[in-house]
């Protein structure tokens, strides 16, 4: 028979039993939404990483107090107290391959404008910083190196800080306070956008490191110290580099543990990826469990009807059909159903990763690939699982089959 | 086209129920020519089906040979046989046995659906035509679950001569029908029949048998009595009797 013929009867088949039809494909339903779901987050994921790590900046080297745990887990870094100024000159002046290299000293306090006052993060850094996190400024100027040798009270605000103080107004060369500290700002930064964990980068006011020492904190210690190599390919080497100067200038010995932490962007951005591989997972191991209970549900349900209509395919054989034409038409059933389970799963993952991608504001990728492997795997599981009936059906002895009652 | 529809040599089928053998035929030599119109009596268990499955290639003879329409059918593969059955052979059964929620056409056209030798073409047509020539034109869109069972078993027979079979076997074609579809059922086989159509036909009742042209009987696994069917009667004038006899109670 033609395959035409073959999907029409399947269909017709399916349509007269529709509700059972439905739950049998229910578990296919749910297993191809969840691989649906599952790969929409997945690359919503990945592609919200990717540009947080060119957001952080390029080529960019951590290095925070405190050994690394084994699984990336730092230990409460701020506990620990023990990088200062003085590992920052020892790499600026040792180092061959670090090109740029910076502290941030980092505080939270109020800050108040002719427009408005906002709690926001101030960083006290060195002009590296702006090579390191590759941040351009929208107007005005980067502060210079004069300016941080003089402990100048000059800062940068980000945009969602320049918004706050200086509504409609330009705030170059306007006076803040900072903790009731004058400054001048010098220049407003260009919109970085949001942050792994949904901080916004924009929400900060940038200020020399040395300012920040003498003016506001009047802590000596350094949470964190930023680094920079000038090409890609160094970045292993700039790590390799900073870990032995720091374990030499602090004599560590051989084998013993370090007390600080170097870490690439990309580690750092895997760590924040984590979460979401818990996730996908999840989500895998659902939509595997799914199909195999929607396939073994396909197979159950054949299995019954073909028991069911073990007169039609006596009928079937009498008139002239071979086994083959019955396995086919078995198969063929369970297949559409397979797919047609596919389809509605299809739909309601990709409504389904709308939705979450809507409330998470994570952009949801579907791919035409996964619509063509989510619909053959759901094929596929149809052929596997309905294989075994269909060969059942097929080996029914004609006479047999037409005296079933 | 051959002359002669059936021939069997010493055609035997032995059933094996456990430790027990059930010898069903024991021999039966019968040769039947085109055109005939054979009726096959017998009691119960005397071996009747049997002998219907094995002519309609349901089943292979345990021993003996048969040939169907010049062709020798023992030791055929199934897939071979299947295409007999859909090419050479019309069945009709007692219980109708139409696909259920699939409407008479449907019904109708599903043997030439199955045909590979790709000679019919405008399928739907020819199962129209078959419907229209057992009186059916005005029910091709009705499910089995809508007809009497009279309508049913044209329908039946519709499906049995779509594919204008060499031979229409039909297994007690009228034992759920009362005497007048009984009746109906007949004038369509005997018109058929005389348009040049073989058919061979069990049945329980000499009633029904009267309407052949000749009666086989089988006894025990043999057949015992072959003869010309002698006062034969005329379903479609026994019909305009019956017609007549309502009227005239009414
Ligand atoms: N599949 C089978 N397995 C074992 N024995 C069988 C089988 N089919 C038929 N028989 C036996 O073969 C014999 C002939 O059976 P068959 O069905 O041909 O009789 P029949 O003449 O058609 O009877 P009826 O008029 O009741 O339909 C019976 O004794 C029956 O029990
Ligand atoms: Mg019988």
């Amino acid at each position: 028979m033609k395959t035409q013929i073959l999907v029409k009867l399947a269909l017709q088949s399916i349509r007269k039993n529709k509700m059972r039809a439905a739950l049998t494909m229910l578990g296919i339903i749910i297993g191809v939404a969840a691989v649906i779901v599952m790969v929409a987050v997945g690359f919503g994921a990945r592609s919200r990483i990717r540009a947080q790590i060119s957001n952080l900046g390029t080529n960019m080297i951590v290095i925070t107090p405190g050994a690394a745990q084994q699984g990336g887990v730092s230990q409460g870094a701020q506990a620990f107290a023990n990088l200062s100024l003085a590992d920052v000159e020892m790499i600026r002046k040792n180092a061959q391959v670090v090109s740029a290299v910076s502290p941030v000293i980092v505080t939270r306090g109020q800050v108040i404008g002719d427009g408005g006052n906002w709690r926001t993060l101030i960083n006290g850094v060195d002009t590296d910083y702006q090579v390191i996190r590759d941040w351009q400024t929208a107007s005005g100027e980067f502060f210079t190196a004069e300016d941080v040798a003089s402990v100048r009270k000059v800062a940068l605000l980000g945009q969602t800080v320049a918004m706050q103080l200086f509504p409609g107004i330009d705030p170059i060369g306007q006076q803040i306070q900072i903790r009731n500290v004058p400054f001048t700002v010098s220049g407003v930064l260009a919109a970085k956008g949001q942050t792994a964990s949904g901080t916004d980068s924009d929400d900060v006011v940038i200020i020399p490191y040395t300012t920040a020492q003498s003016a506001l904190s009047g802590r000596t210690f350094i949470p964190q110290i930023l680094a920079s190599t000038a090409s890609e390919n160094d970045i292993a080497a700039a790590q390799e580099e900073i870990r032995v100067l720091m374990r030499e200038s602090r004599r560590i010995a051989e084998g013993d543990p370090e007390d600080f932490t170097v870490k690439n962007q990309n580690e750092l951005a895997e760590a924040a990826s984590s979460s979401t591989r818990v996730m996908t997972m999840l989500l895998a191991a659902i939509a595997s469990i799914s199909l195999l209970v929607g396939g073994i549900g396909i197979m159950n349900i054949m299995l019954v009807s073909v028991t069911e209509r073990t007169r039609e395919i006596g009928i079937r054989l009498a008139i002239g059909a071979r086994g083959s034409d019955v396995l086919t038409q078995f198969l063929v059933e369970s297949i559409v159903m397979g797919i047609l389970g596919g389809c509605i799963g299809l739909a309601l993952g990709y409504t389904g990763s709308k939705v979450l991608g809507h409330f998470t504001g994570w952009d949801t990728v579907m791919s035409p690939l996964v619509i063509l492997v989510a619909i053959g795997f759901s094929g596929a599981v149809g052929i596997f699982f309905g294989y075994y009936p269909a060969r059942k059906a097929a080996a029914l002895n004609p006479i047999e089959a037409l005296r079933y009652e | 086209m051959n002359e002669i529809v059936i021939r069997t040599d010493a055609l035997k089928k032995t059933y094996a129920t456990g430790s027990s053998e059930v010898h069903a035929l024991r021999g039966v030599d019968l040769t039947i020519a085109r055109g005939e119109f054979v009726a096959i009596m017998g009691t119960s268990g005397s071996g009747k089906s049997t002998l219907m499955n094995l002519l309609g290639c349901l089943d292979t003879p345990t021993d003996g040979g048969y040939e169907l329409d010049g062709v020798r059918v023992e030791g055929l593969g199934k897939n071979e046989l299947a295409a007999i059955r859909n090419q050479k052979i019309g069945f009709v059964f007692q219980g109708f046995n139409l696909l259920p929620r699939t409407t008479a056409v449907d019904n109708v056209e599903l043997p030439l659906l199955y045909d590979r030798s790709g000679r019919k073409r405008d399928t739907r047509a020819i199962a129209i035509a078959a419907l229209e020539r057992v009186g059916l034109g005005d029910r091709l869109e009705h499910q089995p679950s809508e007809l009497s069972g009279g309508q049913q078993q044209r329908v039946a027979i519709a499906r049995a001569l779509v594919t204008e079979p060499a031979l229409m076997l039909a297994d007690e074609p009228t034992g759920n029908l009362d005497t007048r579809t009984t009746t109906e059922v007949m004038a369509i086989f005997q018109e058929l029949n005389e348009q040049g159509m073989t058919i061979v036909l069990v049945t329980h009742e000499s009633e029904v048998a009267v309407y052949a042209k000749r009666i086989v009987e089988v006894r025990d696994g043999r057949i015992v009595r072959d003869e010309p069917v002698r006062n034969r009667r005329s379903a479609a004038a026994d019909i305009e009797r019956l017609v007549t006899q309502e009227r005239s109670a009414a």
